[in-house]
């Protein structure tokens, strides 16, 4: 058999439906990103699955073309689990917003994160329902004039960095659409790590949100302050760099006043993720049986009800 | 004794006068409580009948509280066939007072209770049984010894009814050395000290042989016997599911905890999810990567998965779903048997969803319903809903061992690159997904969509395609349709009144045609509930009246779920309905009553 060289993935190649965002959506940002990482990361091009549930930030797969799927709204997760789990020879990414994430869907993020499922989640939070037109999210601000809150909302916003941390996310980045160059290098380490990695991404509604994370892009009077890791290299100034594997540090940075910092919060690289759980299990119970076939197996349990 | 001896099930006693004595068959109530484990003596008898070409259905009942409360469990032994629980008990065995007084009306005339005379009381002034009192619990820890305390009861009385009945103690005594032997030796030996003490204790009289009961006649195929749950693990497993995922409730998850341990060993796999919606999820995620998955649960949980079942149709995923109907709505009876669930399984999405609906008939057709289910949802890219019951689900029955060269099939995971002209939703012709991990000769991958869609799964409003798209889905009904068998009618092929069941009133009322004597009564059985099977006007056009059978209620409009539908399919008035939600099985006096409510007997 003749083998062929595989063909090279290119941003063309990846490239599916011009998007349907409104001009200037931060979302833009978001998929040229991922369209550069995938580039950079030669994955195998039929191994991409695309998935995501509903909002504007979730009409991704449209514009990737890559294996994919729409799916419902807030159910991406578990959907994605059962694609992850079921075929690991795939690279998994979920895409989705703020709504979609950590409100209908706010249990099921805490679950793939204890499971520690192997893929790569990525939430584009603008801080308000865009597809349904401005009404308060689980992000917005208190005080953020919504069509559900028109004199300002009035509920405790989720903290991203602070749910994530805890809920047991093995990875955990944050970004800002405005900073493609940041965004690539959170998806290519969220990529590379073996587990459930989430990288949070601060994009901007223009049209129900506008303004929303100036205080995060220098180019709006705001900043943009990268968290500085640890290089362990015995410098005192090494000290009071940030540990990514220190649960207690990534809970303090998540507590920062808005803008807060970007960059790697917490990464755990030891806690097995639920595919080698399983499959170990898998392997163990085969070996048991010595991995007999379908009928030996049943005619083996029927046995048992004679 | 001083009444006369019971008559053997007075409808099946045929008097044979070269078998003096023997039954035909017999039905036996054991009631106590949960943790006394009769659940096991139903267990070990049905296996024995299986063993001995006799035939057997238990019927349990269990308190949703976990431990103490009261429990029945009834056994229907007989050497035809059997095909209900039995409407009334030929002997009682108490456990306590309240297992006397609660079920001594269960007790028919002339009939027998034995007693543990340690904890019960009888009153001995009611000549319309015979009572015959042993001491289970003393003689229990008599025979195994202090430290066991009175475990073991079950088994004392499973030695008792070994002798009673003359059954084949060498057979069961195997069975169960093969089932406590897996555990340990000390477990063994306990369970045979308590079982050979019941053997050996003198009961006089009703051991003295009248109740021996006759074996079957043996057709040299192998039996089995188990319960509903557990054949349609079977079934999904002969049929080449691998994965799925669910949330515990009952009496769905005995289903979900023994894929959980067997998937494993097949090389597939079980999630726990964190609720319906989730486990639902994961399946068509499953399902997309190209496996046949399963998901299940019960009516609330059912209800929770409608809208990812609404999308399995949009988006033509393969899909098994399990629903094991309780008493509704809402958390309503746990642990009681309905058929309330019918309408929700056909109609329970938003929008238009065709899927399949099917229904096993008993604990055996829940093997052959889940095979016929898997080829359903490959062929036809769909979710199918298969709609068994708490009675099904809990009820053990012998039947003959499927024949696993004829049903086994290993999956297979096409992943064969699919050429230029390949669309996941042809205009013409069924989906056959390309699940991830193919490659497409085209370049131009495919996405699955909640959204209506063109051929290529793109989002597309424009209303002739929704219509088309529309008719696309609903006519993989049309065509399956097409291909169901028309089902046979039991009975008598024309006359008077045609019943109509589905699910687990198959027995009750194939038992009442067999009862009903000369008189012109006919069943016919659905197990393809949704679509219907073709040909059935033709056979409604046989018969004066039909009454449709079934556990749910009798509605607004005074029909029960399938009579409902029934009506609107057909338009034919003669369709009447007997409905009810005592969350019990039909017994067969209470279907003879409602024919003779809508034909009375001359
Ligand atoms: C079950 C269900 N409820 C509600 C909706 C309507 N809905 C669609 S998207 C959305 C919110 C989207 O917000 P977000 O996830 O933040 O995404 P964005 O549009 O902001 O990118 C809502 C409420 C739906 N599609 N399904
Ligand atoms: S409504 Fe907002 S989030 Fe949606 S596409 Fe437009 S700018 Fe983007
Ligand atoms: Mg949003």
């Amino acid at each position: 058999m003749a083998t062929e060289a595989p063909e090279k993935l290119t941003k063309k190649a990846i490239t599916a439906d011009h998007p349907t965002w409104c001009p200037a959506c931060g979302d833009f940002a978001v998929l040229a990103a991922f369209y550069k990482t995938l580039e950079k990361l030669q994955l195998p091009h039929e191994k991409i699955v695309t998935i995501a549930g509903i909002g504007c930030s979730s009409r991704f797969p449209y514009f990737v073309n890559s294996h994919g799927m729409h799916f419902i709204h807030g159910r991406a997760l578990p959907l994605a689990t059962g694609i992850a789990l079921s075929r690991p020879d795939l690279h998994v990414f979920v895409f989705g917003g703020d709504g979609d994430g950590f409100s209908i869907g706010g249990n099921h993020l805490d679950h793939a994160a204890r499971k520690n499922v192997n893929l790569t989640y990525v939430i584009m939070d603008n801080s308000v329902y865009g597809l349904t037109k401005k009404q308060t999210s689980p992000t917005s601000p208190i005080g953020y004039k919504s069509k559900t809150d028109p004199t300002g909302a009035i509920d405790q916003p989720v903290n991203p960095m602070r749910k994530l941390v805890a809920n047991g996310s093995t990875f955990v980045a944050r970004s800002h659409a405005a900073q493609v160059k940041h965004m690539r290098e959170m998806y290519e380490r969220a990529i590379r790590h073996n587990g459930f990695s989430v990288v949070e991404i601060l994009s901007e509604c223009v049209v129900f949100y506008p303004g929303a994370f100036d205080a995060g892009n220098p180019r709006k009077g705001g900043e943009f302050p990268i968290i500085e890791e640890k290089l362990w290299d015995g410098t005192p100034e090494d000290e009071s760099r940030h540990d990514v594997t220190d649960f207690h540090a990534a809970m303090r940075l998540a507590e920062e006043p808005s803008p807060g910092k970007f960059g790697v919060f917490f990464e755990n690289d030891e806690r097995p993720t639920k595919n080698a759980l399983e499959q170990r299990w898998i392997d163990s119970s085969r070996e048991k049986t010595g991995g007999a076939g379908a009928k030996k197996l049943l005619s083996g349990r029927f046995a048992a009800m004679k | 004794m001083s009444s006369p001896p019971p008559a053997a099930h007075p409808d099946a006693l045929t008097p044979d006068p070269a078998a003096q004595g023997s039954l035909q068959d017999v039905v036996i109530r054991l009631a106590g409580n949960s943790q006394d484990g009769i659940q096991s003596i139903g267990g070990f008898l049905a296996r024995l009948a299986g063993r001995s070409a006799q035939d057997v259905m238990t019927y349990m009942t269990i308190p949703s509280t976990i431990s103490g409360g009261a429990s029945i469990f009834q056994v229907h032994l007989g050497s035809g066939e059997v095909l209900s629980p039995g409407d009334e008990a030929d002997f009682l065995i108490a456990f306590y007072q309240h297992s006397l007084d609660n079920h001594i009306a269960s007790l028919r005339d002339g009939g027998v209770c034995i007693y543990d005379s340690d904890h019960c009381e009888p009153d001995t002034s009611d000549k319309r049984v015979t009572y015959v009192g042993v001491p289970f619990t003393s003689a229990t820890v008599e025979a195994i010894g202090g430290s066991a305390r009175d475990k073991g009861k079950n088994m004392f009385v499973l030695g008792q009814l070994v002798r009673v009945f003359h059954l084949d103690k060498q057979k069961l005594v195997e069975i169960i050395e093969r089932t406590f032997g897996r555990k340990s030796e000390d477990i063994l030996r306990n369970a045979m000290l308590a079982f050979d003490a019941g053997y050996a204790y003198e009961i006089g009289d009703v051991a003295s042989g009248q109740f021996s009961i006759q074996s079957g006649d043996d057709d040299g195929h192998d039996r089995i016997a188990t319960d509903g749950n557990q054949m349609m693990v079977s079934g999904l497993l002969a049929a080449g599911v691998r994965y799925g995922s669910g949330y515990p409730i009952t009496p769905w998850s005995t289903i979900m905890e023994t894929l959980r341990v067997e998937l494993p060993k097949y090389g597939g796999l079980f999630v726990q999810a964190e609720d319906e919606l989730a486990a639902v999820s994961m399946a068509i995620g499953m399902g997309y990567s190209g496996h046949l998955a399963v998901t299940g649960s019960s009516g609330p949980g059912l209800s929770l998965k409608m809208e990812a079942l609404g999308y399995a149709t949009m988006a033509e995923i393969p899909l098994i779903v399990i629903n094991v109907q309780r008493g509704g709505p809402s958390t309503g009876l746990p642990t009681s048997v309905e058929q309330s669930d019918l309408m929700q399984a056909i109609y329970g999405s938003h929008g238009d969803t065709p899927r399949a609906v099917l229904a096993p008939q008993d604990v055996e057709d829940c093997f052959y319903i889940a095979v016929e289910a898997c080829r359903i949802a490959k062929t036809y890219s769909m979710p199918v809903i298969i709609l068994s019951d708490q009675a099904l689900a809990t009820r053990i029955e012998a039947f003959r061992e499927p024949d696993l060269d004829e049903w086994v099939e290993e999956p297979d995971l096409d992943l064969s690159e699919r050429p230029d002209d390949y669309v996941p939703y042809p205009a013409n012709g069924l989906t056959q997904h390309a699940p991830p991990g193919t490659k497409m000769a085209g370049g131009k991958y495919p996405v699955m969509s909640g959204l209506e869609h063109d051929e290529w799964g793109h989002p597309s409003s424009n209303p002739e395609q929704h219509a088309m798209m529309n008719a696309r889905r609903r006519d993989k009904l049309v065509i399956l349709a097409d291909e169901l068998a028309t089902p046979e009618v039991h009975g008598a092929q024309e006359g008077e009144v045609l019943l109509i069941g589905w699910g687990s009133t198959y027995g009750p009322l194939r038992e009442t045609v067999n009862r009903a004597g000369d008189r012109a009564i006919g069943h016919l059985h659905l197990r393809h509930i949704h679509p219907l099977p073709p040909g059935m006007e033709d056979i409604f056009a046989k018969y004066k009246k039909i009454l449709v059978v079934e556990m749910n209620d009798r509605g607004v409009y005074g029909h029960g779920q399938l009579a409902t539908l029934l009506r609107s399919r057909y338009c034919d008035p003669k369709i009447t309905s007997l409905a009810k939600t005592d969350g019990l099985t039909f017994k067969i006096r209470e279907v003879l009553a409602g024919i003779e409510s809508i034909s009375p007997s001359a």
